[in-house]
């Protein structure tokens, strides 16, 4: 860039013949010349990748800031600039409010629910699809199909699917003499409902990550596995899990982020309840939750502890994730 | 084998094709004004655009007044946005309004939103009272009020109002040995929704297996409340729907007729509720004015000639709506020309002609498009007598900022009553909970 040279700088031996008094502002400019591309060198690379930080500083790191900030005091919708200062309180309620205890246990449940049975596919299915077989990039492509879909497009099947009176599911346990099942306002039918739509959806995701770290497994360990006689299950359990390690654990902490950011499934999941989660909360998420105090309650600042409880929560998982890592990486 | 290519071939073609109709009715429903094709903004030799932000469906494009306004006014040009559902629409409509950025030239506010908006958005919106050829006494002097400050600026002008009959289908009558006409079955509950009970239990004992007397609970609370003249605020703006005498007794109605199982557990605007609507599965629905045209939509063919219409135990209003003009538009003065115009009597008449959205402005009543106006699909029922009348009888009920909240905190718990979960006094505790909940600042 800058130090490419211009053409009066070009010939070096001027400078042998050159009159005494011209030193100075040669010896000057040649100073300056290597200050600049001192400083070329060591500013660039800031300001090239400064667009990202100026990006996140704008619509990353200042909402996070300003959201701390409208989390201490009472703010409505109706008047976002009129804030009045209310300390901790907003964060001292959660602890008495039932319903922000619920919607952490839903969230609770719903991560368990759909994480592990999730993830546990995903590693069966990248095991068969590790196999050599015909077609086998169709059936990779496959597994990524639900993955593409958009959440609101998916929620709104399965929200047909699990309907009551003419749903497709409890047709077909109908079949079988199984009464209407009343999916949506149940404790637990609902939360198995939604569940099945977030393992629908990123269970083929998962099943590719897996499937690249097993690619990556070195083929001579499982030979010499075989040799010494070990069943395909052995091999699997005691070559493949292992060496795996590190990339469940990163599935587990994208799964888990993902669990308690959980939103857009539940609200969709049932059009009349908004962002109620049911008429009993029975699948009201800490995000429907900040939505509905947020958005439809108007709350801005009630709105805002819950949104930096969530961001705390996710601290603290990232960094039980972080020790555990560290730990598996020592043994 | 080369059957099999040309089925295959066959089968990607039909799949474009279907992507590609997809596609291109998703444009379409994007922006087909079909007619002007001049550019967006104020291109096209110097036209004003005139923006409208609505929610749901108001029926002014449908009902053709844009184009006619348009042809009276040649430099005007209306485009609508419209988002579908209120609980969307209205909060993103205070965020462009406290935040001044995004207004349309013209903003629909819902009934339930109105006191709120008045509250606290006022000084952002046009005295509309104040436009030429806008009266005070074109309109339901209720409907007038309530889009009016203390001080007297009236930021909204009505569009509709709701008011209330009961549909039901007489095909379910008749099995259960109850009368058809609609006379008749106007007296069966004349001026007790605990007669609409009673009814509703000899329903139960009479009438067709698996078809429930009403749809939910929370319909007949709205019924019930909406032709009571408390609700949650008290004159003085306090909220007092846990002492409301009112309330109470529309609860009550409504818990009965939950836990006696008369209605069908279903939640009113849903894809549940309106597979149940077509395939008939309650007899009787609260019915607004603008419900007519849902059940129409839903019903289709299939239920035609089955709905009829009657006088609700009691007059009362369920819905509707105002449009203000945002002070800060730059077409505020068109705008608010426009406004007059559509909430004039003139167009609401046409706009009930040719919608059903009932109009908040008297003048209208006797205009032939309301007087006369029969509705074929529910057997000719003289739908523009029976609302007229309705209308105004309506009670002047006290609205208050968060009426919206408190209603849905109600419904949430007449739910948990129906689906067994709880009983009415520990529904009650429940939706009280909720509700104060979401009241606390």
């Amino acid at each position: 860039m800058t130090q490419t040279g211009t053409p009066v700088d070009a010939p070096p031996s001027a400078e042998g013949g050159a009159a005494p008094k011209r030193a100075a502002p040669d010896d000057r400019r040649q100073k300056w010349r290597s200050r600049r591309y001192r400083w070329d060198a060591k500013f660039s690379p800031y300001a090239f990748i400064s667009p990202f930080f100026l990006f996140f500083g704008a619509f990353g790191l200042f909402p996070l800031l300003y959201t701390a900030w409208a989390s201490l005091h009472r703010v409505e919708l109706t008047a976002p600039t009129d804030m009045e200062w209310a300390g901790l309180h907003n964060y001292t309620r959660l602890l008495e409010d039932d319903f922000f205890w619920n919607s952490l246990w839903v969230t609770f449940t719903l991560a368990v629910l759909s994480t592990v049975p999730q993830l546990l596919m995903a590693m069966g299915l990248a095991h068969l699809l590790n196999y050599k077989m015909r077609a086998a990039s169709l059936f990779r492509v496959a597994m990524l199909a639900p993955y593409a879909t958009s959440v609101a497009a998916a929620t709104l099947v399965f929200a047909m699917l699990y309907g009551r009176d003419y749903g497709m599911i409890n047709w077909f346990f109908g079949l079988f003499g199984v009464d209407e099942i009343d999916w949506k306002s149940g404790s637990w039918t609902s939360k198995l409902a939604i569940s099945t739509i977030v393992i629908w959806r990123w269970t083929g995701y998962n099943t590719l990550i897996y499937l690249a770290a097993m690619q990556a497994v070195p083929q001579d360990l499982y030979e010499s596995a075989s040799l010494d006689g070990a069943s395909r299950w052995k091999q699997f359990r005691y070559v493949t899990i292992p060496s795996l390690r590190p990339t469940i654990l990163f599935t587990v902490v994208v799964s888990t982020i993902g669990s308690v950011q959980l939103f857009g499934e539940p609200l969709l999941f049932e059009e009349g309840a908004g962002a109620s989660g049911g008429a009993d909360h029975q699948f009201q998420t800490l995000g429907l939750y900040l939505y509905e105090q947020g958005w439809r309650n108007l709350h801005l600042g009630r709105a805002a502890a819950i949104a930096w409880v969530m961001f705390l929560i996710l601290v603290v998982i990232g960094i039980v994730f972080g020790l555990i890592s560290r730990r598996l990486r020592k043994s | 084998m080369r059957s099999y290519r040309t089925t295959r071939r066959a089968v990607g073609l039909l799949a474009a094709a279907v992507l590609g109709t997809g596609l291109l009715s998703a444009c379409a429903s994007d922006d087909d004004d079909g007619g002007s094709d001049t550019d967006s903004g104020d291109g096209g030799g110097g036209k004003t655009t005139i923006t409208m932000g609505l929610f749901g469906t108001f029926g002014f494009k449908e009902a053709g007044l844009y184009k006619e306004y348009e042809k009276l006014n040649p430099d005007i040009k209306i485009k609508e946005d419209v988002i579908e559902r209120n609980e969307n629409y209205y909060p993103a409509l205070l965020n462009h309004l406290t935040s001044n950025s995004g207004l349309a030239d013209v903003q629909a506010v819902e009934v339930a939103n109105i006191a709120e908006v008045v509250d606290t958005q006022a000084d952002r919106f046009m005295d509309l009272g104040k436009v030429e050829g806008v009266s005070e006494d074109a309109f339901l002097d209720w409907k007038w009020q309530q889009a009016t400050a203390d001080d007297g600026k009236t930021i909204g002008l009505g569009t509709d109002v709701g008011p209330m009959a009961i549909c039901y289908r007489k095909d379910h009558f008749e099995e259960a040995g109850l009368p058809t006409d609609r006379e008749e079955v106007a007296k069966l509950w004349e001026g007790d929704w605990e007669k609409f009970l009673d009814a509703g239990r000899d329903f139960k004992e009479n009438g067709p297996e698996g078809v429930a007397w009403v749809d939910s609970a929370d319909a007949v609370y709205d019924g019930a409340i909406a032709s009571s003249e408390g609700k949650y605020y008290n004159e003085d703006g306090d909220v007092i729907y846990k002492e409301s005498p009112d309330v109470a007794a529309a609860w009550d109605i409504a818990a009965a007729a939950a836990e006696e199982k008369l209605t069908g557990n279903l939640q009113q605007f849903t894809k549940q509720w309106d597979q149940a609507m077509s395939n008939g599965d309650f007899a009787t629905i609260s019915c607004p004015a603008w419900m007519l045209g849902y059940i129409q939509e839903k019903g289709g063919s299939k239920s035609e000639g089955k709905w009829d219409v009657a006088r609700s135990p009691m007059p009362g209003n369920w819905g509707g709506s105002f449009l203000g003009v945002p002070e800060s538009g730059d077409n505020k003065d068109e705008a608010a020309k426009l406004v007059a115009w559509l909430t004039a009597p003139e167009q609401q008449a046409k706009l009930f002609a040719e919608r059903g959205n009932f109009p908040s402005a008297p003048p209208a009543y006797d205009m032939d498009a309301v007087k006369t106006a029969t509705n074929p699909y529910f057997g000719d029922a003289p739908i523009g007598e029976l609302f007229s009348a309705s209308a105004q009888e309506i009670p002047v009920q006290t609205i208050g900022p968060k009426d919206q909240i408190i209603d849905q905190n109600i419904g949430n718990g007449l739910q948990l009553i129906e689906q067994g979960k709880e009983d009415p006094d520990g529904a009650w505790d429940e939706a009280v909970n909720a509700a104060d909940n979401a009241l606390d600042q």
